[in-house]
């Protein structure tokens, strides 16, 4: 079980997070300023990294706050504490 | 090839057993090859074997990185069903459990096919709803479920004692999948391997792929392995969790996410379940197997994960799942558990298709990707050998993506 560090709730277990999947660019405002497939592109595609990826969690048995953090997909390890909060 | 019958094994007994041949070749590495499969696993192997059979393809090589039959097809739970919801979906699988059902006879391998049926106990009227609908679409295309009562649920399964009217969850009925079956996961990749190997492909084992090649036209024209460079007309990769990886050196990109699923076996019972039991309410299946092992199966992790270990808390709610249903098996020990490394489509349908690049297929996103095996390798060896789509695997191609005309099949896991 991974414990994650909550920004506002410190270290907690796995269990009281729900995962979000890997962070990406901010949602466009103006989604028709895309072309088509860069907006298809936007909506499927993921990072999938074999090693560090940007996730965020949402620590909804907890403060309810969304967060991301770095973590290794191969050996699980967090790298990068939770430094970027999401409204 | 060596045929296997009960001649050979009493033949072989005068010899105690010293002569008989290797079920493979190990041949010497070939500059080139008409066709490179990447991964010898169940889907690969499978598609060798289709190709050099039904297309009479046979300068073929499978490229393994590890052994034979290592990955996910050593990694899951042996089930074989086609209780699917989408018109998309129920055809593919209902073929797959046809070719299983004379997979053995057709190899001359004993996979140790057991038909022994699927029984949903059901716990919620929304989920019950979902099923029949289910049995309805499933009916339009020959395969087989039926609706069962609270008793004669009980009376099926014998150890079923959890889920009573004062439980959280109360039992409300079942679902027959007489159709489902288990059968030996090892042997599928062995016997696909020991026939695909007869009609002239080579398997090379200890082969990792580390880059795919473009040529100045950007087709592909071969890869890059740690044994050396290898040059093909037409490359296709069967490597589950790693696709996107493989992908990735050749710049092309793929709406697929990595997941760890997992499951365990407990230590060895008396007969005491003949069928397999899921429990979608729960989110936990398990069966017995023919040693008296229970195989347990839960949900996969939820964040992206490559590694083939399991979570203690994947695993601590697996088993509480389990004993809501089952509290008699409290005290039962686990021997063992494991876990693969999967990769699951945007829309959680596989792919069987085309690439951007000519020459290069894929056929990923098998999300329980063991039951599709013979289906799978069928139709990827047509599209290899034909450049077009044969019509069971014609919805699981990239192009639905086009228009985000996805595939939502709630069917992919067992629940």
């Amino acid at each position: 079980m991974l414990v994650i560090h909550c920004p506002f709730c410190g270290p907690r277990n796995e269990s009281e997070f729900i995962n979000g999947g890997p962070a990406r660019e901010k949602r466009a405002d103006n989604p028709n300023a895309y072309a088509d497939a860069d907006w298809i592109d936007y909506l499927i595609e993921a990072p999938n990294p074999l090693g560090p990826v940007t996730e965020k969690w949402w620590h909804v048995m907890g403060c309810s706050m969304w967060f991301s953090i770095q973590r290794n997909t191969l050996t699980h390890e967090i790298l990068d504490y939770a430094n970027k909060t999401h409204d | 090839m060596q045929n296997y019958s009960v001649f050979s094994l009493a033949r072989n007994a005068l010899s105690n057993h010293q002569n008989w041949r290797q079920a493979w070749r190990s041949p010497p590495l070939k500059k080139h090859y008409d066709v490179l499969i990447i991964g010898a696993g169940g889907h690969g192997l499978a598609t060798a074997y289709y190709l050099a059979k039904n297309h009479g393809i046979q300068n073929v090589a499978v490229l393994e990185k590890g052994w034979l039959g290592g990955g996910n097809i050593a990694r899951n739970t042996v089930t074989i069903r086609s209780n699917y919801m989408r018109d998309e979906s129920i055809p593919f699988y209902v073929k797959s459990l046809e070719l299983y059902e004379k997979l053995s006879q057709e190899l001359n391998y004993n996979l140790m096919y057991s038909k022994r049926g699927m029984i949903d106990v059901v716990q919620t009227y929304p989920k019950l709803r979902e099923l029949k609908r289910r049995m309805l679409a499933m009916h339009l295309h020959g395969s087989t479920y039926e609706p069962i009562g609270v008793s004669e649920l009980r009376r099926r399964i014998s150890p079923l004692t959890g889920g009573d009217l004062e439980s959280r969850l109360p039992i409300i009925g079942g679902m027959v999948h007489t159709d489902a079956a288990v059968c030996r996961h090892d042997a599928v990749a062995w016997g696909y391997a020991r026939g695909a190997d007869d009609r002239g492909v080579e398997i090379h084992q200890n082969t990792g792929v580390q880059k795919l090649l473009r040529g100045s036209d950007g087709s592909i024209t071969g890869v890059v392995t740690d044994r050396g460079k290898i040059t093909a007309n037409k490359v296709a990769l069967s490597v589950s969790g790693h696709t996107t990886t493989v992908a990735e050196t050749i710049g092309l990109r793929l709406p697929l996410r990595t997941f760890n699923l997992t499951a365990f076996v407990s230590e060895p019972l008396k007969p005491l379940i003949d069928v397999i039991v899921n429990c979608p309410d729960l989110g936990v299946y398990l069966s017995q197997s023919d040693k008296g092992e229970l195989v347990i199966g839960g949900a996969p992790d939820s964040g992206q994960s490559f590694r083939r270990d399991i979570k203690q808390n994947v695993f601590e709610e697996s088993v509480r799942s389990m004993l809501e249903l089952f509290p008699s098996f409290k005290r039962v020990k686990l021997l063992r558990q494991w876990g693969g490394a999967l990769d699951i489509a945007h829309d959680a349908t596989p792919i069987i298709s085309k690439t951007d690049i000519p020459g290069l297929f894929v056929s990923a996103g098998w999300w329980g990707g063991f039951k599709a095996i013979p289906a799978g390798g069928l139709t990827l060896a047509h599209l290899i050998a034909n450049n077009e789509q044969h019509p069971l695997s014609e919805p699981f191609s990239l192009k639905r993506f086009d228009h985000l005309d996805f595939v939502l099949e709630p069917a992919t896991t067992a629940h």
